[in-house]
């Protein structure tokens, strides 16, 4: 069989992937699974490869300087959670923010949440998580090209969006 | 009598392989990760805030319709016999086995839930159901969450969803998982297709009894990785998707292997049967290997109704360590334990004609 991405070399590696719910097969040779590597290797040991990452982009910035970022609730500060991938309190997510999004990027492919939420939460954070869900109904509903749907939903954003400023103004006032 | 004594002699539900696809499918497990808002994560708490955790959750328990009737055990009255039995069934974590300052376990009379409490998280809900039934997993789990959270203040943020001690929960904190048992894809040496294949998938496998074990006796967990971005019913309806082909792989090979293989299969059933009813010693891995292909025995047709899914799944979880000891009334040594599970296994196949 021959690979997939390069199409002339003899495929060694046999990976199948789920596009829009379906398992589809591809086919690859090891040179372009080399390059391609990173892609193929974030599953397995999760809580290592977090931990490794952590230390690798977040605090050195490629610059080789260190930053120490302390978080103010719990005095956790961003190197133990490097070492150990496990997060002090819920407050250590905004103070870890800047490399703490980049890491959830790359493990998790993704930077917000849809779907459930408490029933019991400030109006602000609902309104915002309101918007988000229905950015996501919208980009799907894009995907499956149902565009009477996405127009009704653009709408609904826009006024969503007016609502959430309202709110922001309000409180700054 | 300790509390978990009532549990002994009590098959476990979801055990039962009543559910749909069973005969692939043992069990389907949904968790749900949620942290109270006000209190430090695992790492950062103190023993008083302990305390303070396990009381809030116990007066929401009491008032939630779903659990108010199950069993809530703290940790300083478990033990460690007790607690490795509850491991053996589920119901608890080996990261809640092995802390060491003040936890809680709450268990539905039936089993069908636990609920740790602090465990990596504050609260750790688990909902098992027989066969490949996640939805109904997840919709035991939603409903005792909602209610739950009347009393609870969860720690929720606008744009990460629920907050969790590990940023690979955070979102919607859940990780759905279904135990497969896969010997014909394992005899046939297409798992490893299969196992290269779910990595790509953002799906992890792992072996029977627990995380960073091989996965021994052709059993493998299947659970979703990624827990942020996709609604709870998405990653649910995804995973069930992968595990249908998966059950689809392993049945097609299951068939090629009864019109290819058929004299030799046979052979290997019927020897480890021999094993079964003959031997006086049998370590936990053994008898693992044995009985799962006395299985396969049963799904090819071979054993003609002898036995039965349901039987050995309840016997699989008779000969762990703890459940001898239990059954035994008394701590037994390694040597013991070969000999009484051999025992055991051999009342078990007395009936069987070979």
């Amino acid at each position: 069989m021959i690979c997939n991405i390069c199409g002339t070399k003899e495929a060694t590696i046999h990976l199948t992937e789920i596009v829009n719910g379906k398992m589809a097969e591809v086919h690859i040779c090891e040179s372009c699974a080399e390059e391609k590597g990173t892609e193929f290797k974030t599953y397995f040991n999760f809580g290592d490869l977090l931990a490794g990452a952590a230390d690798a982009e977040g605090v050195s910035g490629g610059t080789g300087k260190k930053i120490t970022l302390v978080c103010k609730d719990c005095g956790m500060n961003y190197e133990d959670f490097a070492k150990n991938g496990r997060l002090g309190c819920a407050g250590c997510y905004a103070a870890f923010q800047k490399p703490l999004a980049a890491l959830i990027k790359q493990v998790q492919r993704s930077n917000y949440h849809v779907g459930k939420k408490p029933s019991r939460i400030p109006k602000g954070t609902r309104n915002i998580h309101d918007l988000r869900q229905l950015q996501e109904q919208l980009r799907k509903s894009i995907q499956t090209e149902a565009f009477e749907e996405a127009a009704r939903l653009r709408d609904e954003i826009k006024q969503a969006e007016e609502k959430l400023k309202k709110g922001k103004k309000a409180k700054g006032e | 009598m300790s509390e978990v004594d009532r549990f002994i002699d009590k098959p476990v539900n979801w055990l039962r392989a009543t559910g749909p696809e069973s005969d692939v499918v043992i069990s389907s497990r949904l968790r749900l990760a949620r942290n109270l808002g006000h209190y430090p994560f695992l790492s950062r708490l103190a023993e008083s805030q302990r305390d303070a955790i396990i009381n809030e959750v116990q007066s929401a328990v009491k008032s939630s319709n779903f659990l108010k009737k199950s069993y809530f055990i703290s940790s300083p009255d478990l033990s460690d016999l007790d607690r490795q039995f509850l491991l053996e069934r589920h119901l608890v974590s080996r990261e809640l086995v092995a802390e060491e300052g003040k936890n809680a376990v709450v268990i539905t009379p039936d089993e069908t839930v636990s609920m740790m409490v602090i465990e990596e998280d504050h609260l750790r809900l688990q909902v098992f159901q027989s066969g490949l039934n996640l939805v109904e997993t997840w919709r035991i789990a939603d409903e005792i969450d909602n209610e739950l959270e009347k009393e609870l203040d969860y720690a929720f943020d606008a744009t990460l969803g629920y907050l969790t001690a590990c940023p690979t929960n955070v979102g919607t904190g859940i990780r759905a998982s279904c135990m497969l048992h896969l010997p014909s894809l394992v005899l046939t040496k297409q798992v490893h297709k299969v196992l290269q294949a779910l990595s790509k998938l953002n799906l992890a496998v792992r072996g029977l009894y627990g995380e960073g074990t091989q996965a021994s006796g052709n059993f493998f967990q299947f659970s979703n990785q990624i827990t942020l971005g996709q609604p709870e019913e998405e990653i649910i309806s995804n995973l069930e998707g992968v595990i249908r082909q998966v059950i689809t792989h392993e049945r097609e090979a299951r068939e090629y292997l009864k019109k290819k293989r058929k004299s030799k299969m046979e052979d290997q059933i019927w020897r480890a049967l021999a094993t079964l009813k003959a031997a006086r010693m049998m370590s936990s891995s053994e008898a693992i290997q044995l009985l799962s292909l006395v299985q396969v025995g049963i799904d090819v047709g071979v054993l003609e109704g002898q036995v039965t899914h349901t039987d050995l799944n309840q016997l699989f979880l008779l000969i762990q360590p703890a459940h001898l000891q239990k059954l035994n009334g008394r701590e037994l040594s390694a040597t013991e334990r070969d000999a009484r599970r051999a025992a055991r296994i051999r009342e078990y196949f007395a009936k069987v004609i070979l």
